[in-house]
């Protein structure tokens, strides 16, 4: 849905994207993470050509976006939905208005419009408050108000800049599960950045982790989590890095209620001590992790077992 | 002098200071508006970056406020001449009242529009608005209250300006004052002016006050 290839931004001589791919597919909602000033804000707003880049393309829904200018781009920018961090709302103009903004620009007739405002703010949970202006709402409300107008437009992609990191974290909560729902109701191509690994877990399903202006990693969770050494599985875990010298770290993705560790220590004779872990509920099914030492004369043995079982085995 | 002596002087006065004032506002506002948002529009980070056309209107601006207003009025007489026909009375003045106080206006405007938060005017283009959308529409209403903050001011500005009419036969409170009180050393009619001239100022800035925190919602 979304095809970044080669992009690259510089201001002057900051290097802010230095060649970034990215692929997020029709339907995910597809997390950017990294540290302040890894160049996410900017990726995000080359992909709607806020930013325009140096180099490379941006593709949304089959359209070569970097190709268009002018009218051309405004109006691709129609089906492009985006919320801000500090929710950027028109302060001069009460809920509904700021609702009604995008429609207006897109020359929706006035009764049209009103109609279309009354179904978002109900779709957003926001119903009768369309007559209030944005300071007399809460920063969750106003996200909400947020939502509602890059949803006007019927965008087939939301883009979403830290729209969580001003806000409680219950109230972030209820941001990310509205997102969640209307990804699943609308079938909403969601991509998000954010420097909080709490949003990734609660809803993404993808995710691309950036630093320096390079993605590092990137691709479904399930299967970075699958992968060996992968630094998302270290961000996410809070097991201290690095793994003591002997250690062994097991990452399960199946049922953690399955005794295999347990089976590994009987079959093979082997003692286990349990060094840290913990479950994690990721978006696609919940995680373990888990760093254990093994002593006896088959530990190779039982090694191989779990391996066989499923579970990713990462020695040191 | 009487009061009844005085009250109609003061009446006259009055009037020809709303009328003066009053146009050379409207026309200020009419000019000295598009000029703002010229100025920022134009302006290297703006809508439309044209930074040597932005240069050469702030050089303009600057120089139109550098001006005493007294010099201003009398070197610009011919130019007077051209847009009403005359160069004495009240029409006459508001002409140089006008030329001197867009610039000064335009700055505030510019001032009020840089305020406008950044974030909401690219919010405004990430929904594909262009730049006509993005000056009606967001611009302009966002700064409203910093814009009409900016009129009041130039209002008592203008006022403190039509002192100085008086000169080229414009009439008004100021040139009562001077006429009568410090001419004729009628210490009771320059008294009355002043007094008469800080209530319109009061009043001027309140009203605007008010209308400011209205429209502001913030
Ligand atoms: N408009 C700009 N002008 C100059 N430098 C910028 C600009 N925007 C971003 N940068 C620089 O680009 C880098 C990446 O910034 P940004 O994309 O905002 O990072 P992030 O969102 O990950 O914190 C930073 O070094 C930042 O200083
Ligand atoms: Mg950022």
């Amino acid at each position: 849905m979304i095809q970044v290839s080669g992009l690259r931004k510089s201001y002057g001589g900051t290097v802010a994207l230095d060649g970034v791919d990215l692929n997020v597919r029709q339907g995910e909602v597809y997390g950017v993470v990294g540290q302040s000033g890894a160049g996410k804000s900017t990726l995000l707003r080359c992909v709607n050509l806020l930013e325009r880049p140096s180099a490379g393309t941006v593709t949304v829904a089959g359209q070569d976006l970097t190709a268009l200018r002018g009218k051309d781009l405004n109006r691709a920018r129609q089906r492009i939905g985006m919320i801000h961090q500090h929710f950027a709302l028109l302060s001069s103009r009460t809920v509904a208005g700021n609702v009604s903004f995008p429609l207006e620009v897109m020359g929706v007739p006035r009764a049209e419009r009103r109609r279309r405002v009354g179904e978002l703010l109900d779709l957003v949970g926001l119903g009768g408050r369309g007559g209030d202006h944005p300071h007399q709402l809460s920063g969750g409300q106003k996200q909400r108000v947020g939502i509602a107008r890059a949803l006007a437009g019927n965008p087939s992609v939301l883009l979403s800049d830290e729209a969580t990191s001003a806000l409680d974290p219950g109230t972030t909560q209820s941001i990310l599960a509205l997102l969640r729902r209307l990804n699943a109701e609308l079938g909403l191509t969601i991509l998000l950045i954010t420097h909080e690994m709490d949003v990734v877990k609660s809803i993404c399903d993808s995710v691309a982790i950036m630093s320096g202006g390079r993605v590092e990693e990137s691709g479904p969770i399930g299967d970075l989590i699958r992968t060996p050494g992968s630094r998302l599985t270290r961000e996410i875990f809070p097991l201290p890095d690095p793994a003591p010298a002997g250690s062994v770290t097991l990452t399960f993705t199946g049922d953690p209620r399955q005794p295999l560790v347990s089976e590994a220590v009987r079959k093979f004779d082997v003692d286990v001590s349990i060094l840290g872990g913990s479950i994690e509920d990721l978006a696609g099914g919940s995680v373990g992790r888990l760093r254990v030492a093994f002593s006896g004369e088959q530990v190779p043995a039982a090694l191989t077992y779990l391996r066989e079982r499923g579970l990713l085995v990462e020695t040191s | 002098m009487t009061w009844d002596e005085m009250a109609p002087l003061l009446w006259e006065a009055t009037w020809q200071t709303g009328v003066m004032v009053g146009w050379a506002a409207v026309f200020t506002v009419l000019l000295g508006l598009p000029l703002g948002v010229a100025l920022v529009v134009f302006d290297r980070g703006g809508l439309r970056p044209l930074p040597v056309l932005k240069s050469i209107l702030g050089v303009i601006v600057n120089v139109g406020r550098s001006l005493p207003f007294i010099v201003l009025m009398i070197a610009i007489i011919p130019f007077t001449r051209l847009v009403v026909g005359t160069t004495i009375g009240t029409a006459a003045v508001v002409v140089p009242l006008t030329v001197g106080a867009v610039p000064f206006f335009a700055r505030l405007v510019e001032t009020a529009l840089r305020e406008v938060d950044r974030d909401v005017i690219q919010a405004a283009q990430a929904m594909g608005a262009g730049r006509g959308a993005v000056v009606w529409k967001v611009l302009l209403p966002e700064a409203l209250p910093g814009i009409v903050a900016g009129v009041t001011v130039t209002v008592v500005a203008l006022i403190g300006y039509t002192a100085m009419a008086g000169t080229i036969g414009g009439g008004g409170l100021g040139d009562l004052a001077i006429r009568y009180g410090y001419q004729r050393f009628e210490t009771a009619v320059m008294i009355v002016t002043v007094v008469v001239l800080i209530v319109i100022v009061q009043i001027m800035q309140s009203l605007g006050d008010l209308l400011a925190r209205r429209l502001s919602h913030k």
